[in-house]
C-alpha cells in the first residue's frame, strides 16, 4: 500500500510523520521511504541511509546540427513552452523552458535536431537499517522538480508500506508525488496558516480522488480551528502530536521522535492499522 | 525600485510572520505574496479586492471522439503517458500539443486551461498583489512573474521605492521565477538541522543570481547549538547574519489575531525591527 504524506504548509511535520512511521512499522512490515521533496529532501537527517547506488536524472533536450537546419522556424511554432525560437539565422534553446515533450525532434522536417541530456538531479538507493530509502535531489537551477518527482516514484517497490514523504505545496510537485496513492495524509498545525492551507491541501487530495485523514502535530489549545474544519467536511482527525519543546529539540538535533520517545512506537502502528481499514 | 524578497528554502519557518512584519514597518511599499500555492500573506494583511484577474497557465488537450480513429499515434507519441483510451488525463497532461500537431485526423485540440487567480488588493499597510493557483494546477512559477509583473507596475504608478516580498518554499521554479529580478533577499531560517541543510542548497541557487543575501533565525532560542552551526556555516560562506529572532508566543498570537507580529509587540517584534533597520540601511546605501 502507497501512503503519502503531504501538507499543504510548510514545516508543518511532513518528514517527522514519514519518518518516525517508517521506523515504527519495520519491525513487523517490510517498509520503503521515498523522499520526494527533491527541492528540500530531509529523511535522510533522521535516518542516515547507507547509499549504495546514485543515478543522474535527465531530461531530454533539443540539440540543433546548424548544417542541417534549414531556419524553416516548424520547431518554434510547434514548442508551445517556448523553449526554443529562430533568431536571424540562428536557433536558440531555453533548457529551463523545455519539458523534453520531443515535440521539436520529431517534427524537425530536415531531421536538423537531435536530443541531448540535461542533468535535472539525482536519485540514490539504499537501506536505513531494514528500510529501503530512495532520495530525490533536484540540482539547483533545475525547474524540472514534478519530472524528477515521477522518476522517484517509478522506483516504489512491491512492499508492505510504501511512505512518500511529499514537498509543500499543491502544485504539480505535490500532485506528481500524490497522485494514485492509496491514501493520504495530511500534516497540519493548529493556527491560521496551517488551516488555510490545510483546507487547499484536502481540495487537492480529492480532485485526485484519494481517500485522505489529518495529522494535527503540535497539538495545543487551538486545536478547534482544525477540528471544527474537519467535522464540518468528513475529515477524520488520526493522530494529534502536542507541542513540546522537548520534541522541538530532538527534531532540531535530527533525532527521530520514536527513538527519543518509543512510546509514540505503537501510535504509528495503530495509525497505520487505521489507514488500511479506511483505504479498503 | 528595489525587490526585497523574503524566502527560506525549508518549509514553516517563518517567511510570512517576518514578511508582514517587514511590511507593516516599511513605508511606500507595493507588497507581493510569491507563495501562490499555499499563499497565507492575506490572513494578516485583511485585504479588500479591488481587481480580480483570471490566469490561464499551460494548455490541456482534448480527443473528440467522433473523429477519433484510434490510430494510437498520439498514445505512441506522448512521453507524460497522458493518453489512455484514447482520451487525456488532465492531470498528467503537460499541454505540450505533440498529440494536437500528430494527429492525422485534427481530433485534438488544445483548451487553455485557467489556472487561478491573482489580485490586486487594498490592506490597512497598502496595496498587495496575490494570487491562488487553482486545485492540483501547474505552472506555479508562470503566476509568480505574473504577480510580481502587477506589483511592478503598481510600485511604477504608486512611485513606491520598494516592493516587500513574500517567497516560495523550496529551490524550484517558484523561486527561481520569484528571484529573477530582486535586488535583496532576507532568508528565513530556523535552529534545525533540516533548516541548515535548506539553507545550504538555497545559497547554491542564490549564488546564481546578482543580487545581496542576508540570513535571519527565526526562533534561534530553541536550539542555541542549531543556531551557532548556523552562524559558523554563514560565516564560512560569507553571509551575513543580521539577526536572531527569539522564541515568542507573542507571533502565535499576533497570527490568530490576523496582524502582523511587529503590531503586536514582544521580543520578537523587537528583533524583526532591528532586522528591518539592517536591511533598510544597506539596500538605501546601494
Amino acid at each position: 500500500m502507497i501512503v503519502a504524506i503531504a501538507s499543504g504548509k510548510g514545516g508543518t511535520g511532513k518528514t517527522t510523520i514519514a519518518v518516525n512511521m517508517a521506523l515504527s512499522l519495520r519491525k513487523h512490515k517490510t517498509v520503503q521511504l521515498l523522499d520526494c521533496d527533491v527541492e528540500e529532501p530531509n529523511a535522510a537527517i533522521f535516518l542516515n541511509p547507507k547509499f549504495d547506488a546514485e543515478e543522474e536524472i535527465s531530461i531530454p533536450i533539443p540539440s540543433v546540427d546548424n548544417e542541417l537546419c534549414n531556419l524553416c522556424g516548424r520547431c518554434a511554432e510547434v514548442c508551445f513552452f517556448h523553449a526554443i525560437a529562430v533568431l536571424g539565422n540562428h536557433v536558440l534553446t531555453f533548457p529551463e523552458l523545455c519539458h523534453g515533450c520531443g515535440g521539436c525532434t520529431l517534427f524537425c522536417p530536415t531531421g536538423a535536431i537531435t536530443e541531448k541530456p540535461e542533468t535535472i538531479g539525482t536519485i540514490a538507493t539504499g537501506y536505513a537499517q531494514d528500510i529501503s530509502f530512495v532520495q530525490g535531489r533536484l540540482k539547483p537551477s533545475s525547474t524540472a522538480t514534478a519530472t524528477l518527482i515521477k522518476e522517484v516514484r517509478r522506483r516504489a517497490a512491491n512492499l508492505d508500506a510504501v511512505l512518500i514523504d511529499a514537498p509543500p505545496g499543491t502544485s504539480c510537485p505535490v500532485v506528481a508525488s500524490v497522485n494514485k496513492a492509496d491514501f493520504c495524509l495530511l500534516v497540519t498545525e493548529p493556527t491560521p496558516f496551517g488551516l488555510n492551507d490545510l483546507v487547499l491541501a484536502v481540495d487537492m487530495v480529492r480532485a485526485l480522488n484519494i481517500p485522505l485523514g489529518v495529522i494535527i502535530n503540535r497539538s495545543d489549545e487551538n486545536d478547534d480551528i482544525i477540528k471544527e474544519y474537519c467535522g464540518k467536511n468528513d475529515i477524520p482527525i488520526l493522530m494529534s502530536i502536542p507541542f513540546q519543546r522537548q520534541y522541538a529539540a530532538y527534531y532540531a538535533q535530527g533525532i527521530p521522535l520514536v527513538e527519543a520517545a518509543p512510546e509514540w512506537e505503537q501510535a504509528f502502528q495503530n495509525l497505520w492499522d487505521d489507514i488500511e481499514r479506511r483505504s479498503r | 525600485m528595489k525587490e526585497i524578497l523574503i524566502i527560506s528554502g525549508k518549509g514553516g519557518t517563518g517567511k510570512t510572520s517576518v514578511t508582514s512584519s517587514i511590511a507593516a514597518l516599511c513605508e511606500n511599499k507595493i507588497m507581493a505574496d510569491a507563495d501562490v500555492d499555499a499563499a497565507d500573506l492575506y490572513l494578516v494583511l485583511q485585504p479588500s479586492i479591488i481587481e480580480t484577474h483570471e490566469f490561464y497557465g499551460s494548455k490541456k488537450a482534448i480527443i473528440d471522439s467522433e473523429k477519433c480513429t484510434h490510430c494510437r499515434l498520439c498514445m505512441q507519441a506522448c512521453r507524460f503517458d497522458a493518453i489512455n483510451n484514447f482520451q487525456v488525463d488532465p492531470i498528467l497532461c503537460e499541454g505540450c500539443g505533440v498529440c494536437y500537431h500528430i494527429c492525422p485526423r485534427n481530433a485534438v485540440s488544445m483548451k487553455d486551461n485557467l489556472s487561478g487567480h491573482w489580485y490586486i488588493s487594498d490592506t490597512p499597510y497598502g496595496t498587495l498583489v496575490h494570487a491562488k493557483l487553482g486545485t492540483a494546477e501547474e505552472n506555479s512559477g508562470k503566476l509568480v512573474a505574473e504577480v510580481l509583473r502587477s506589483a511592478k507596475e503598481m510600485a511604477e504608478q504608486q512611485e513606491a521605492p520598494y516592493i516587500i516580498i513574500d517567497g516560495p518554499p523550496g529551490i524550484g521554479c517558484p523561486v527561481i521565477s520569484a528571484l529573477s529580478d530582486a535586488d535583496m533577499v532576507l532568508i528565513v531560517t530556523e535552529p534545525t538541522a533540516s533548516s541548515l541543510h535548506d539553507l545550504q542548497r538555497l545559497l547554491e541557487l542564490t549564488a546564481n543570481f546578482k543580487v545581496d543575501v542576508s540570513v535571519c533565525i527565526n526562533k534561534y532560542d530553541l536550539s542555541e547549538e542549531q543556531s551557532r552551526n548556523i552562524e559558523y556555516f554563514c560565516y564560512d560562506q560569507g553571509i551575513p547574519v543580521i539577526g536572531k529572532i527569539p522564541f515568542d508566543k507573542n507571533v502565535i498570537n499576533a497570527i490568530a489575531h490576523g496582524i502582523p507580529p511587529v503590531k503586536y509587540g514582544g521580543p520578537a517584534a523587537l528583533a524583526i525591527k532591528d532586522i528591518w533597520e539592517i536591511m533598510k540601511n544597506k539596500i538605501d546605501s546601494e
